[in-house]
């Protein structure tokens, strides 16, 4: 049971779970709030506050802590991996032949959501009517002459008939096959489903991928999603034993509270707080609601990157980091060059 | 009185204007910040607030439309709203540029230790 917190730092630094409602959501560390408190922004404080702990990273996923920020710059980071880091996609389609059975728009709406595997930061924004690099799908199905004369099943009977984004081949423009000779340029993942072909039915799209952020066109976005939760703080106001304290544990999510025993009586004891998804179950059981007080800690913060395979995650949050700084410097440029004249 | 920012080059329309009221001081101004939304506004204002010398900062997004902010900063003594500007954008670049660093030093770290125990 940890010593409780004076009224004013729990204020400062908690987010209260109530059993109605979340109360203590913004945040208050203004200069001027708190008499005895200095909260001038002050780098060298943030530094020392400052903290960031990778918990899990693989190709596709990256899991990290930031401690000692902000929700506004927090919020900001996670806006930008949403929307503002900038990715390649298809953005025209031109079908010169189309005489499957999937309209024209819902072929190219769905090519236009294929994540494609190209660095952006090597390519530039282009004006309409440019275009970075050129994909091709070329597709026609033909019936199998060495199918067996009863068999039903589309895989024997035909070739072709499943149009995969496999399927899709790169085109190179210019000096592009020299540039990117090693990169190989194409969808990420291979098994799109795309469309559903039957013999004498054909495709023939050419395709114009150029670099936009997801605050054009969702299809620009690089994450699956990216997202943040605070870290949860569960108090025990008391000592739980026994069987209330059986009850406790199931409260929570697995992991988070443990039993111990202390002189052979089992004691409720808060192992890792991480792993709750903060349901609140526990204000639900009258006996149990008024022994524990739930909380979030206000400059915590869990973040959670998917990426879809175009960028590594670590790559994407520094590239928005990138963002945050390269919108600030804009300002500062026109601020400065007006101050000029 | 207002004020125009004038951006270089005869395409790109000016991205930072000022509107001040007549007669007000310096001190208290209006900025409107083209293409921007609460990713900026958020995070400035909060940066803006920290400064002491800062009465009232304040962002709202004059239309869902259109993507522009109205930031307003009112400074107590007179010291120009401009200058707070600039030194929010500036502590806001800091601070990031302090996450940056830390973020790529802790994901090296990691790696190695994620070699280190693989082999």
């Amino acid at each position: 049971m940890a010593a409780p917190m004076r009224n004013v730092d729990e204020i400062r630094d908690r987010v209260i779970l109530g059993e109605f409602g979340v109360r203590n959501v913004h945040s208050t560390d203004f200069p001027g709030n708190y008499p005895g408190y200095d909260d001038t922004w002050d780098l060298r404080k943030f530094k020392k506050n400052f903290r960031l702990d990778v918990f899990h990273m693989d190709e596709n996923t990256l899991e990290f802590d930031m401690v000692g920020i902000d929700a506004a710059v927090a919020n900001a980071f996670r806006r930008i991996l949403l929307a503002e880091v900038p990715t390649m996609a298809i953005e025209k389609v031109f079908i010169y032949n189309n005489t499957s059975i999937i309209q024209d728009e819902i072929l190219a709406h769905r090519l236009g959501l294929i994540p494609i595997k190209a660095d952006p930061r090597l390519f530039e924004y282009r004006n309409a009517g440019e275009v970075d690099f050129l994909l091709q799908l070329k597709i026609k199905c033909t019936r199998n002459p060495r199918a067996s004369k009863d068999s039903s099943d589309p895989k024997e009977l035909y070739k072709n008939h499943m149009v995969y984004s496999k399927d899709i081949t790169w085109v190179p423009i210019g000096n592009q096959a020299d540039v990117f000779a090693d990169a190989k340029i194409g969808p990420v993942h291979g098994d799109i489903l795309l469309a559903q072909l039957r013999p004498g039915q054909e495709l023939d799209i050419v395709m114009h991928c150029v670099k936009g952020i997801g605050k054009d066109h969702a299809k620009f976005s690089p994450v699956a999603t990216a997202s943040y939760r605070l870290l949860p703080e569960i108090t025990l106001l008391q000592t739980i034993e026994g069987e209330k304290a059986e009850r406790l544990k199931r409260c929570f999510s697995p992991g988070v509270i443990e039993l111990e025993n202390i002189d052979g009586r089992r004691v409720a004891k808060v192992v890792n707080s991480r792993l709750d998804t903060c349901s609140r179950e526990v204000l639900r059981h009258d006996d149990l609601k008024s022994l524990v007080k739930l909380g979030r800690v206000r400059d915590h913060f869990i973040f959670s990157v998917e990426s879809t395979g175009i960028l590594p995650p670590d790559v994407l949050v520094s590239e928005a980091i990138n963002v945050l700084i390269a919108k600030c410097q804009k300002f500062l440029n026109e601020i400065d060059s007006t101050e000029m004249e | 009185m207002a004020g125009a920012g004038a951006g270089a080059g005869a395409e790109r329309k000016a991205q930072l204007e000022t509107v001040q009221a007549d007669g007000a001081d310096e001190g208290c101004v209006t900025f409107v910040l083209h293409g921007e939304d609460h990713t900026l506004g958020n995070s400035l204002r909060y940066m803006v607030m920290k400064n002491p010398d800062v009465e009232f900062c304040g962002y709202s997004i004059t239309h869902p439309s259109e993507s522009k902010i109205n930031f307003r900063i009112q400074t107590r003594g007179g010291i120009p709203a401009t200058e707070i500007l600039c030194k929010g954008l500036n502590d806001l670049s800091n601070a990031s540029k302090h996450v940056l660093q830390t973020f790529e030093a802790q994901v090296k770290e990691f790696r190695l230790k994620q070699g280190e125990a693989m082999e």
